[in-house]
């Protein structure tokens, strides 16, 4: 019998008026009697539109078929099938514009729970099935270099891992896990849900280099002289962008990137970490992505007393999650919509003591599907803040480009590839950020699947037969 | 894990440590610069390298105790490990062509300016150094420089030892005297580095300084290494650090400097005995 409730099985919270101190993970996830309950919910569809709606093509309904019966492990196959980070994706995907936006029972209600039971499987086998024993695919004596340990480096990883390659990831940071460990907070997604999923791509005998940058220590072609039969690039988006206003330059401005790193990666919160970060009172977020609400509740958790997000459209078309907006309304954040920066103010020893903005209004509809915003003259006003953190987007880093001969971009710093993710050079392929600019998780991860199976293809024909000649 | 071969207390604050990393050691130019992160809470803190052996894939830093992390940093010894340690960073200095230069290093940026000399010493350059130092007591690596160098010139700001005097005295002296530079190397305190490049201006003899901004991922990711240079917003980890010194706006580099100076003093109760570090040696 399907669950007929309109609504999604609640998930549990912390509760928002204390959770806004520390830095707890705010959702707790199903019980198993929540999950079965919420899969019930499904219909089974024929046409399956869920999992055209997924990066990377979870078999959605059989997975969601296995938990209402309760082969919760069964369902985890399923799951990691085709998607190498389960928890990570079951937390931080935006599933209400992907897998959920075309759930039939959407048309009518709420749709089926799909990343919360994502999320469920995960941790349920992460809880209880800690010694599985990996099936690993016999080597097949080809090496494949990934440059990136971010979410599209992982999953191109995982996939040729599973398909018998020797996998090396380089790494520039200490930590692997990119954007998921330097950007995405703990409160949303726990760092240990990332180590223990790079963990399992260990186990399936990826090896992962951390400390080298790549385009410094080695370039793309050194690479290839080591023997690297091909490299893919996942090097994200991490080149932070300023706005270019009078003042950016200010002691207390801060780029996202910078902020949420020395939070996140470095552990700033804690005391007894050695990274310092600024203790703030009031604080002006700028932006409207999940980047920016990660930023705005991470100052809130560090003491703020006051936490503006300043964004100039308005609230319909802020980028971020649904989730991440109620979560960081319920925990004190003020909106400040249809306001735009024009200048940071700074006191006489160069610190931050004041943001000015001018009021917005929507005008027509521009290019990007959203109405234009204009600034309403003399309406400007100043906020007394700190800190300022821009969050604006980010670019591609140029570093690997600049450092490697042949390999296009565009006049976005993106690098060019064609739909099975090659670039303009032989035997380079790239996806995620590096090539999109700053998008999702889940992209990233879907470019490197396809890299993975180019790749794949690439070595299969091209060199193996070149060997063979 | 980078183990540490070789220690010296080169004086009472300054700490030289060659630590094995060959494949940095491999790669390192002159100019380029390491980020090191001493254990599991610390910080990741950029450090320009001052020496490297391909062959015995080692990397040489000298430092100066500034704050937590250059404390623990200089309190390790040989046979001890740093955790984490990664590099060659930042553009190497274009040196190519240059037959007559100044390289004027202050205090523990000396260490930084040795590759430089070096490098161009070797290649056959014409190479006076002009070293400056607070008193005798702190002054580093005369032999080194004299090793390397057509002429050693050593000043001290209360005549202690060598020349009294600043370094900017000295470089004014030797181009008046007619020391037709095709290039001066400034590495040192901030103001040093500013009074150099304004001292160098109204000759036209190109001058380029090595920053060393606040940074953490030395990739141009995070973006706090930002610096004006030419009214334009430069990041040193990735354009930089080497800038044209008579286009770097120091003043606001040093004020973007200062961010952590205060908390850190008072959050980490550590006493240091050269308040503002670096910018005092």
């Amino acid at each position: 019998m399907p669950n007929i409730s309109l609504k999604k099985v609640k998930m549990p919270e912390l509760v928002s008026t204390t959770r806004n101190t520390n830095y707890e993970e705010v959702s707790l996830g199903y019980s198993p009697e929540m999950a079965m309950e919420e899969a019930l919910r499904c219909l089974n569809c024929k046409h399956k539109p869920c999992v055209s709606g997924c990066p990377v093509g979870v078999n959605i309904p059989e997975f969601i078929q296995q938990v209402a019966s309760g082969d919760f492990l069964d369902a985890y196959d399923t799951i990691t099938g085709t998607n190498a980070l389960p928890a990570v994706c079951g937390r931080v995907c935006p599933q209400e514009s992907q897998c959920e936006e075309v759930c039939v029972r959407a048309i009518k209600g709420e749709s089926v729970g799909i990343g919360r039971l994502e999320r469920f499987v995960a941790d349920y086998k992460m809880n209880t099935d800690q010694d599985y024993e990996i099936k690993n695919k016999s080597k097949n004596g080809h090496k494949v270099a990934i440059v990136g340990s971010g979410p599209s480096g992982l999953s191109c990883a995982g996939d040729l891992a599973r398909l018998g390659y020797d996998v090396t990831i380089f790494e520039a940071f200490h930590t692997p896990g990119g954007v998921l460990v330097y950007g995405i907070p703990e409160f949303r997604l726990p760092k240990q849900i990332v180590a223990d999923e790079i963990e399992r791509l260990k186990e399936l005998g990826v090896e992962i280099k951390t400390n080298m940058v790549i385009g410094r220590v080695l370039s793309i072609d050194e690479l290839i002289e080591m023997g690297y039969e091909s490299i893919y690039v996942g090097t994200g988006a991490g080149l932070p962008r300023f706005m270019g206003i009078e003042g950016e330059e200010l002691v207390g401005v801060y780029s996202a990137n910078e902020y949420l790193t020395r939070i996140n990666l470095m552990k700033a919160y804690i005391e007894y970490y050695d990274t310092p970060i600024r203790k703030s009172k009031s604080v002006a977020v700028i932006g409207g992505g999940n980047v920016a609400m990660d930023a705005a509740r991470s100052a809130k958790r560090l003491g703020a007393e006051h936490v503006f997000i300043i964004y100039r459209r308005n609230r319909e078309q802020m980028p971020a999650r649904l989730e991440e907006i109620h979560h960081a309304e319920e925990e004190g954040i003020t909106f400040k919509v249809l306001n735009n920066p024009v200048k940071i103010l700074g006191d006489e020893n160069g610190q931050v003591r004041a943001l000015e903005c001018i009021k917005m209004e929507l005008g027509e509809v521009d290019a990007s599907g959203r109405p234009r915003p204009r600034a309403i003259e003399e309406s400007n006003f100043e906020i007394e803040v700190d800190t300022v953190i821009v969050s604006i987007g980010s670019s591609p880093n140029p570093l690997i480009k600049s450092t490697t001969d042949g390999l296009e971009t565009n006049n976005r710093g993106c690098l060019i590839v064609d739909e099975k993710m090659a670039t303009t050079k032989e035997g380079v392929y790239a996806g995620g950020d590096a090539v999109t600019g700053a998008a999702t998780v889940i992209n990233a991860m879907g470019a490197g699947k396809v890299a993975a199976k180019a790749i794949d293809e690439y070595i299969m024909s091209t060199i193996v037969n070149k060997k063979a000649i | 894990m980078y183990k540490i071969l070789n220690k010296q207390n080169l004086n009472q604050y300054i700490t030289l440590l060659e630590v094995y990393a060959p494949f940095i050691a491999k790669k390192a130019k002159p100019g380029q610069f390491i980020i090191f992160r001493v254990d599991e809470k610390g910080e990741r803190v950029p450090l320009t390298i001052a020496d490297f052996d391909r062959e015995k894939g080692s990397i040489t830093i000298i430092f100066q105790v500034v704050g937590r992390s250059t404390e623990l940093l200089a309190n390790l010894d040989v046979g001890d490990y740093i955790l984490d340690f990664v590099g060659p960073l930042g553009i190497p200095t274009h040196l190519d062509g240059v037959k007559k230069v100044a390289v004027v290093g202050g205090g523990v940026g000396c260490a930084i300016a040795y590759p430089q000399a070096k490098a161009l010493f070797n290649s056959g350059a014409s190479v006076d150094v002009i070293a400056g130092f607070r008193n005798k007591d702190i002054v580093i690596l005369e032999e080194e420089f004299n090793a390397v160098s057509s002429r050693l010139f050593i000043c001290t700001d209360d005549g202690s030892y060598k020349e009294k005097g600043l370094v900017t005295d000295v470089l004014k002296r030797l181009i008046d005297e007619g020391n037709d530079y095709d290039l001066v190397i400034a590495i040192g305190p901030i103001p040093m580095m500013k009074y150099v490049s304004l001292t160098t201006k109204p000759y036209g003899i190109k001058t380029i300084v090595s920053l060393n901004p606040i940074m953490i991922d030395g990739t141009g990711m995070c973006g706090g290494c930002r610096v004006k240079v030419d009214q334009e917003t430069k990041f040193a980890c990735v354009d930089g650090p080497d800038f044209d010194g008579h286009v770097v706006d120091f003043d606001e580099l040093m004020m973007r400097n200062s961010t952590y100076k205060k908390q850190e003093m008072l959050d980490k109760k550590h006493n240091c005995r050269l308040v503002g570090g670096i910018q005092n040696a």
